[in-house]
């Protein structure tokens, strides 16, 4: 029963990572740049979720709306104050400036507030209930719920909407795409927001399931989406979500067979085994479906 | 309807079009021949807004669109078939024919509009669930020139439309260039396929290395002794 136990919490880590993992994920798609401040947008998303729940009294969803709207918001800036001159510039240049970004925010942070950590306020009464004689954690289920809503609102925006096919078309074939009348440069923006918007909601759910966050709280997750993202196969939207998933619940099972110290290398070792085993990533067969 | 006038076109440091002018009459399919490499290509990049002249100018309907944005010009109502296709390929072929109109607004339109792209290409009814990447070269072609005519275009600018295709296909294809022409749509063609080219077309240009070195009906230039020499195989 234990097992169960563990497989939900597995899940509940890796849909946090799905959910970083899209971002990074469809910004590669669309730009090919790995966006490495990306972690950080998470951070800022779960500490303008801490003020809204902590101090300014906000529900948990108007609180998760927020976060989510203003990381959007603040990945827009990003993308045109930093990345939007170097679309023609070489992958390292936009690599450098990526890490130079994420350095830049976590430092701001701290220059404001300092590097102290900041305990979330819990929101719920139960900690965990009783199902069949297994103790769910409340906060699993919970994660899991807002996780699968986004991931479904993201594949009807990706595949139903106007702006979704636009992002499709975009990250296929950019010249042919402004041959439809498209405008790639807010295509990209819309990816920006979109993606970045999601690492916000991943971080106030984490500041929720894990209750301390700080302002380099960013790095290790965001490395970790990343590696979610190269194996589900960069570039593909199931395949980020299916790595982060993947990636959770390896995770936790190494923790649960007491290998707790091994945690966070598992992921690395994922990552060198699915570069040299299947650099495409278990969905990138012939890059399928982008973005 | 559409004025070219004396436009320079660099990639870079290499200039690809040198003084280039032509013209394009509202009605006329007007085909535009040239060696590999001569700039037919770079010329419909300019015109549909890829790429900036940086000398010249050119007119549509009256008004200048050298160095707007691609997204206004088809606004305009010019359409681009480019080279190779360029189909998206990890979408259906009812997502790549919605995608030509994405400018559109009138919801009713774009349906008529689509049924009639595939009265002209029953095949691609027949797929339109399929993933354009999995269509053949012929089927992509058909594809191409139905998501550009989603478009409502006035004009349309066709990139070696029988590039790779089989006799049989190509000449489908500009039986179908000549009925869209019939329905209003004005046509400028490029192509190596010169015999075929000049069959359907009422004026024609011959480019070579950037310039314009010949033009006239394309009656006269399949009579000319250069053009059948260089590209008419010598008939
Ligand atoms: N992106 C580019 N960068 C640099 N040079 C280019 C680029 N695209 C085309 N050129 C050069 O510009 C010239 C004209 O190319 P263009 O593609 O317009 O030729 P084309 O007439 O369409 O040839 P083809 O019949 O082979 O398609 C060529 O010399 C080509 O090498
Ligand atoms: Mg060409």
């Amino acid at each position: 029963m234990e097992w169960i136990q563990q497989l939900v919490n597995g899940i509940s880590l890796g849909s946090i990572y799905a959910l970083i993992a899209l971002g990074y994920t469809m910004v590669y798609g669309i730009i090919k740049l790995i966006n490495f401040a990306h972690g950080d947008v998470f951070m800022l998303g779960a500490f303008i979720g801490f003020f809204a729940i902590a101090r300014w009294d906000m529900h948990f969803i108007p609180a998760l709306l927020m976060a989510m709207i203003l990381c959007a918001v603040i990945g827009v800036i990003i993308e045109r104050v930093a990345y939007k001159r170097l679309r023609n510039a070489t992958r390292i240049a936009a690599l450098i400036t990526a890490i130079g970004v994420s350095l830049l925010i976590e430092y701001t942070v701290i220059f404001f507030r300092g590097a102290a950590p900041e305990a979330y306020p819990t929101i719920f009464e139960n900690p965990s209930f009783n199902v069949f004689g297994v103790q769910i954690d409340t906060r699993s289920i919970f994660i899991l719920t807002v996780s699968i809503v986004l991931m479904m609102l993201l594949q009807f925006i990706v595949h139903r909407t106007k702006i979704g096919k636009a992002m499709r078309a975009v990250s296929h074939d950019a010249d042919a795409a402004r041959l439809m009348g498209i405008n790639v440069d807010n295509t990209i923006s819309a990816t920006f927001a979109i993606g970045s918007a999601l690492a916000g909601a991943a971080g106030v759910i984490f500041g929720i399931y894990y209750t301390r966050i700080d302002p380099l709280m960013g790095v290790l997750p965001g490395l970790k989406a990343f590696v979610a993202a190269v194996l589900g196969g960069i570039g593909i939207i199931p395949g980020a979500m299916a790595g982060g998933l993947v990636l959770g619940v390896v995770e936790t099972v190494v923790s649960a067979l007491g290998f707790s110290l091994w945690r966070d290398a598992a992921a690395f070792v994922i990552l060198i085994l699915i570069l040299i085993l299947r650099p495409a990533g278990i969905f990138g067969k012939n890059a399928r479906e982008k973005v | 309807m559409l004025k070219v006038n004396d436009i320079d076109v660099y990639y870079g440091n290499i200039q690809a079009l040198k003084g280039l002018s032509l013209e394009v009459n509202e009605g006329e399919i007007v085909t535009l021949i040239g060696a590999n490499g001569a700039g037919k290509s770079t010329l419909l990049k300019t015109l549909s807004g890829l790429l900036k002249p940086k000398r010249g100018s050119i007119e549509y309907l009256g008004s200048a669109i050298d160095g707007k944005a691609a997204q206004s010009i088809v606004k305009a109502g010019i359409s681009h078939v480019p080279e190779g296709r360029r189909v998206f390929a990890n979408m259906t072929v009812e997502e790549n024919l919605e995608l030509g109109a994405y400018l559109r607004k009138d919801r009713e339109g774009i349906k008529k509009d689509m049924e009639h792209v595939y009265e002209l290409f029953p095949r691609l009814f027949e797929r339109h669930k399929q993933l354009s990447g999995t269509l053949s070269g012929g089927e992509q072609q058909m594809l191409a020139m139905g998501r550009a005519l989603m478009a409502k275009p006035k004009l349309i600018l066709m990139d070696e439309p029988s590039m790779g295709l089989a006799p049989l296909m190509v000449k489908n294809i500009f039986n179908i260039i000549e009925m869209v022409n019939k329905e209003g749509v004005t046509v400028l063609l490029v192509e190596q396929n010169a015999n075929m080219a000049l069959s359907v077309a009422h004026r024609a240009y011959v480019l070579e290395t950037g310039k314009i070195v010949l033009s006239g009906s394309a009656k006269e230039l399949q009579e000319s002794d250069e053009v059948k020499a260089a590209y008419l195989g010598g008939l």
